[in-house]
């Protein structure tokens, strides 16, 4: 089969970025949309023009790292598939392709289709942990899981970070992903004793990233290639009302986004070299 | 690497107040009183049906208690205050959120009601403001002159005017879509969402939605209909 890409190319952070249609032809319908990417790549860099960067790694929709809109929907048509795992037959012969990347002030253009998602780890950085002595590892059962819990923090641990969520959102924001870092956790009797703090400093980190409010509407679930659900947003509203209200300790340190484009802000050492 | 400390928010209301967690939680606070006066209103106004006696009487015993009614007029406005600070609040978040935007963005799993919160509220308080100055304060007299305790007279001059009947029932119409989501959204925004309850919610707050038009509606149709109690 054969498909035209119109694929946002964008050199570099600061420049400006404009679509370019490329027609590829020879398309196994059986081939990944990354791997379609790479035949056109093969073609671009044969022709001495620069290929299209994209971000990828598992190829096997696990880790998270791909991810861009095709024909306005994030990681594409199938429900709960990345664009790793999306394969060209479910595309019409001939078909146009527009390949954008994610747009939120939080994920700063990179070059092409690859955006900085650093504000993710950032807000996992505020809490999405557990606080633990090391040592010996404890017995297997020595803290009693329900199945079912145990089942609700592993759907939420699904979440593989990818960012669709904020690129579907019309607010852009980043809740069903914050929401997940925080049931994933807070559902589990480890996670518990900092359920208070997580959800306030996470929020707070959220909040500083310069992701939108979140008003319910429910795009980021119907893009999630995990299905995440809108429940982890309000597990995390929960989490959050309930700790603002019983907080004792106000050490919430939200860290400075050091993307400069994503607050505006001129800061000199940022480690991309913007 | 640049970790600069930043938005030590070390009072906690304060913290409170500038999230966007927070601010939802007082848009959802705010919107019950809201959807409470709004339904109650509705009852009220339904008097019209039985007639220029009742309704008047209704008018009369409302007022009777200035101090019961001027309470519920101030947390009426507190609520309103509060509402559209948050709303105005998220959306300068909003704005600011996504400075490239997409050339195509489809939505595949959303309502329209939903995605237009941001318009129907605005015109609802375009409407608040028109309404209180035509039927409570009598500044605006279409149709006729404003008699001060004539409920019945003002509403029947008021709405045979066709345009005047009409933004009120395109308003209304508006006011059924924001409730159409925002009485399940609100259950979220304070925490609550359950595999179980939450698909029977959103079918209440359609079902409340749809009275609360239908209700309200019912009183410009009748009048421009010309069937009057
Ligand atoms: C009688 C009038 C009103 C009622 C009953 C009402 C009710 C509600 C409710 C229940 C919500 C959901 C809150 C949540 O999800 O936490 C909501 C959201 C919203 N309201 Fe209102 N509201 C009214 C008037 C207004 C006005 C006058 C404005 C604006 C100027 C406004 C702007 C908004 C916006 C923008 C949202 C969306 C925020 C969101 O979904 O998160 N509303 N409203
Ligand atoms: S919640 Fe879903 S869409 Fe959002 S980052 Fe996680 S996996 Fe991706
Ligand atoms: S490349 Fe790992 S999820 Fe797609």
């Amino acid at each position: 089969m054969r498909v035209t890409l119109k694929i946002w190319r964008q050199a570099s952070r600061g420049g400006s970025g404009k679509f370019v249609s490329y027609p590829v032809d020879n398309v196994n319908p059986d081939m990944s949309m990354l791997e379609c990417l790479d035949v056109l790549n093969e073609q671009l860099i044969e022709r001495g023009e620069e290929p299209v960067a994209f971000e990828h790694d598992c190829r096997e929709g696990i880790c998270g790292s791909c991810g861009f809109m095709i024909n306005g929907v994030a990681h594409g048509p199938l429900p709960a598939t990345t664009v790793c795992q999306l394969t060209m037959r479910h595309f019409k012969d001939g078909e146009t392709l527009t390949l954008e990347p994610w747009r939120a002030r939080a994920f700063p253009l990179i070059k092409d289709l690859v955006v900085d998602r650093r504000s993710f780890d950032r807000i996992i950085a505020s809490g999405g942990y557990i606080s633990t002595s090391t040592g010996g590892a404890c017995d297997g059962n020595d803290i009693l899981v329900p199945k079912e819990t145990a089942d609700r923090a592993m759907d939420a641990a699904a979440c593989i970070g990818c960012g669709a969520c904020v690129a579907a959102c019309p607010n852009a924001s980043a809740a069903l992903f914050t929401g997940a870092k925080i049931t994933h956790l807070g559902v589990l009797p480890q996670g518990k004793p900092e359920q208070d703090r997580r959800a306030i400093a996470m929020v707070a980190q959220m909040n500083a990233e310069g992701f939108g409010g979140c008003t319910n509407i429910g795009e980021c679930t119907g893009v999630c290639p995990k299905e995440i659900p809108l429940e982890v947003i309000a597990a995390m509203n929960r989490d959050y009302l309930r700790g603002s209200w019983r907080a004792r300790d106000n050490v919430v340190t939200p860290i400075r986004p050091f993307t400069e484009w994503s607050t505006g802000s001129k800061l000199k050492n940022d480690p991309t070299g913007g | 690497m640049a970790t600069t400390v930043i938005g030590t928010r070390e009072i906690r209301p304060i913290r409170f107040w500038e999230s966007t967690n927070g601010q939802k939680a007082i848009m959802a606070v705010t919107g019950i009183v809201l959807l409470l006066f709004v339904f109650f209103h509705m009852l009220g106004n339904l008097q019209f049906f039985e007639g220029r006696e009742q309704i008047n009487f209704y008018g009369a015993a409302l007022r009777r208690f200035p101090e019961a009614l001027w309470a519920a007029r101030v947390i009426l406005l507190v609520s309103v205050v509060l509402h559209i600070w948050s709303s105005v609040k998220l959306a300068v978040r909003k704005n600011g959120a996504r400075p490239t935007g997409y050339t195509a963005r489809k939505n595949i799993n959303s309502s329209y009601a939903s995605r237009t919160m941001y318009w129907s509220g605005p015109i609802l308080l375009a409407f608040i403001i028109y309404h209180l100055l035509h039927l409570t304060a009598g500044a605006i007299q279409p149709g006729g002159a404003f008699v001060e305790g004539d409920v019945y007279g003002n509403l029947v001059k008021g709405f045979s005017v066709w345009y005047v009947s009409l933004w009120y029932i395109i308003s209304m119409i508006l006011l059924g879509l924001h409730i159409r989501h925002g009485a399940w959204s609100l259950f979220q925004s304070l925490g609550m969402n359950h595999p179980r309850h939450t698909p029977l919610l959103k079918k209440l707050a359609m079902l409340f939605a749809v009275v609360v038009v239908l209700g309200y509606v019912a009183i410009p149709v009748s009048i421009l209909a010309g069937v009057r109690p």
